[in-house]
């Protein structure tokens, strides 16, 4: 434990000193900022009209029109961002040769992964933290349902901790931090667009499409559905990728 | 104590470590000495628990390196070859990072960290960035983390390499310093490297242990014939040299190596383990003739060195 806290400590540090974290967290914040702005014009422009022409009739209320598209929208922002975030871990310790030094201390791969992983998804909470600054917005001056923004930050938190969790095991398979970047936008990009395919395909299909897609399940929590199934989901994604990261450590060991 | 036994290790059909097999007594300092691609990193790396062999067995302190590997690596500290280091970071940060990794906690850790910097020198560059060091500060860095918990082996691959000659000596220095209290194991093909350094020393060429023995007797086992250096006034005859040194008992071969009119030089070629110097100077005298220069000439590690590994080469 006390090893995990020294590694994780030491990844934050880096994330905090070398600039990463605050540059990928002033992106994420101008870009979701961006686009709650104009998502909330378009909302505006949508509710007076329906305003002018008398008909309530349809979507008009802030969650469904405002917070629901921003957090989709988040989710293709994380799906770029969150692997230039992991992607370092550690493919750079393989580059540099510490990775060897790293794996002959008397410390558990459980305590490294661990210790890579949570550094990582701090950073990623600091960054959806800041961003409440746009539902709060919406709070002072508006009067939204409360739930429905709990429920879709738990979701984007789920969300990615997955992609955080997948983009620490390819980091772990390569000393290229670029092949681990692609490889892990590539393999969450996969998982976002699953669900696209599923109307086309049959009803089977398309249920298990659906099930798989990061998106399908992100859904219900925006609207403030909080489903076990769907929290399951984003831990089995989580718990997965974590497990290969450390089978990737171990076959270090084993012999061939 | 470290007992390796058929330690072996393929990548590919490229047989890196081929069947090894040696001792390491507590408190020695043992020197691994061979060519490039020699096996010694991957020796090492197998040691150290990061590479698993592929047959064979070593144990360090009576566990394991395969199914007690946490005890064994919390008893070694390592300086892999490049010395790979956080060039981010601090030495200070560096430094209680791998303390706390080793498992040392704040009282114990600050003195640790403190004996590891004065015992490297490294309290000039304490708070300097590792990335903006000298290679050789960042060497020290390396040792100072082997060291870091006081470990009961060291295990120090090629730690001269790619350091300047005064670096190279204050570094030696270290290391004789290190090896009085605790068991070193370094790889070196800088042959007075392994000579000044270590009690003992295992050649190793292509995978294969060559030979393993004290400096000093490997130098005699290697000795096939003595080599004794003469010089001699040119007031006789080269003639009446030759002929009175090739009567001496035990002589083998008298060769003129160098000859400006007054002075010439001979190289003498003797029995093993008959030291001839004073029946030459007894001759010499006799015969009158002006000895000016004898000595006999040591066989170096590097020649020893160079007949065991072409000696053993299948060429
Ligand atoms: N990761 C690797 N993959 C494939 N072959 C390797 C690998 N590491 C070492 N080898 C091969 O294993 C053999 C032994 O290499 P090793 O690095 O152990 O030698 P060495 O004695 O340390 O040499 P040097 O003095 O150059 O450091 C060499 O033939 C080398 O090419
Ligand atoms: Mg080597």
């Amino acid at each position: 434990m006390k090893k995990f806290g020294a590694i994780y400590r030491k990844e934050l540090k880096y994330y905090f000193t070398s600039v990463t974290a605050y540059v990928t967290i002033t992106v994420f914040l101008v870009l979701s900022g961006y686009f709650f702005f104009s998502i909330f014009r378009v909302y505006n422009l949508l509710s007076l009209q329906a305003i002018k022409n008398n008909d309530f009739s349809g979507n008009l209320n802030l969650i469904d029109g405002v917070m629901r598209p921003l957090m989709g929208n988040f989710s293709i922002i994380l799906l770029i961002l969150l692997p230039l975030l992991t992607m370092r871990l550690l493919a750079e310790e393989r580059k540099q040769g510490t990775f060897e030094l790293l794996l002959t201390y008397p410390v558990t791969d459980m305590a490294v992964v661990a210790g890579k992983y949570f550094s990582a998804l701090t950073v990623y909470t600091v960054m959806l933290a800041s961003t409440l600054l746009y539902p709060i917005l919406l709070i002072i001056f508006t009067d939204p349902e409360i739930m429905p923004l709990v429920s879709g930050y738990l979701g984007l938190f789920l969300m990615g901790a997955s992609f955080i969790s997948i983009g620490t095991f390819f980091s772990a398979t390569t000393s290229n931090q670029m092949v681990a970047g692609v490889a892990t936008f590539g393999v969450t990009l996969l998982f976002l667009i699953i669900g696209w395919t599923a109307p086309f395909a049959g009803p089977t299909a398309s249920a298990i499409l659906s099930e798989f897609s990061i998106l399908f399940h992100l859904d219900s929590f925006t609207k403030g559905i909080i489903d076990t199934r769907d929290i399951s989901y984003y831990l089995f994604l989580s718990g997965f990728f974590f497990f290969l990261t450390l089978k990737s450590l171990e076959s270090n060991r084993w012999k061939i | 104590m470290i007992r390796v036994n058929g330690l072996s290790r393929n990548y590919g059909l490229n047989k890196a470590v081929d069947n090894l097999t040696f001792d390491v007594a507590k408190g020695e300092v043992l020197g691994f000495l061979g060519p490039n691609g020699a096996g010694k990193t991957t020796t090492m790396k197998m040691l150290t628990c990061f590479l698993p062999p592929d047959s064979g067995s070593a144990s360090i302190f009576g566990y394991d390196i395969v199914r007690d590997s946490m005890e064994v690596r919390k008893r070694i500290g390592y300086l892999p070859e490049r010395s790979p280091l956080y060039s981010d970071m601090k030495v200070r940060d560096y430094l209680h990072f791998v303390g706390r990794l080793k498992g040392l906690a704040p009282p114990r850790l600050k003195s640790a960290v403190d004996n590891a910097v004065s015992g490297c020198g490294l309290e000039s560059v304490f708070h300097s960035t590792i990335a903006k060091l000298s290679k050789g500060y960042q060497q020290r860095v390396g040792i100072a983390q082997a060291i870091l918990h006081d470990p009961e082996l060291l295990i120090l691959d090629e730690p001269t390499i790619g350091l300047d000659p005064r670096q190279i000596i204050d570094i030696r220095q270290l290391i004789r310093n290190l090896g009085r209290d605790r068991t070193v194991i370094l790889s070196s093909h800088i042959l007075p490297e392994v000579n000044q350094v270590c009690d003992r020393v295992i050649i190793i060429n292509k995978g294969k242990l060559v030979a393993v023995d004290s400096p000093d007797n490997l130098r005699e086992r290697l000795r096939k014939s003595s080599v004794t250096r003469l010089s001699i006034g040119n007031s006789v005859p080269s003639g009446d040299i030759t002929i009175a040194l090739e009567s001496i008992e035990g002589i083998l071969l008298v060769s003129k190596e160098y000859d400006d009119g007054s002075i010439s030089k001979y190289i003498i070629e003797s029995e093993i383990d008959s030291d001839i110097r004073n029946a030459i100077i007894r001759k010499l005298v006799s015969e009158d003739i002006p000895l000016l220069e004898i000595y006999n000439e040591e066989l170096s590690l590097e020649d020893i060195f160079i007949q065991l590994v072409t000696e053993e080469a299948p060429s």
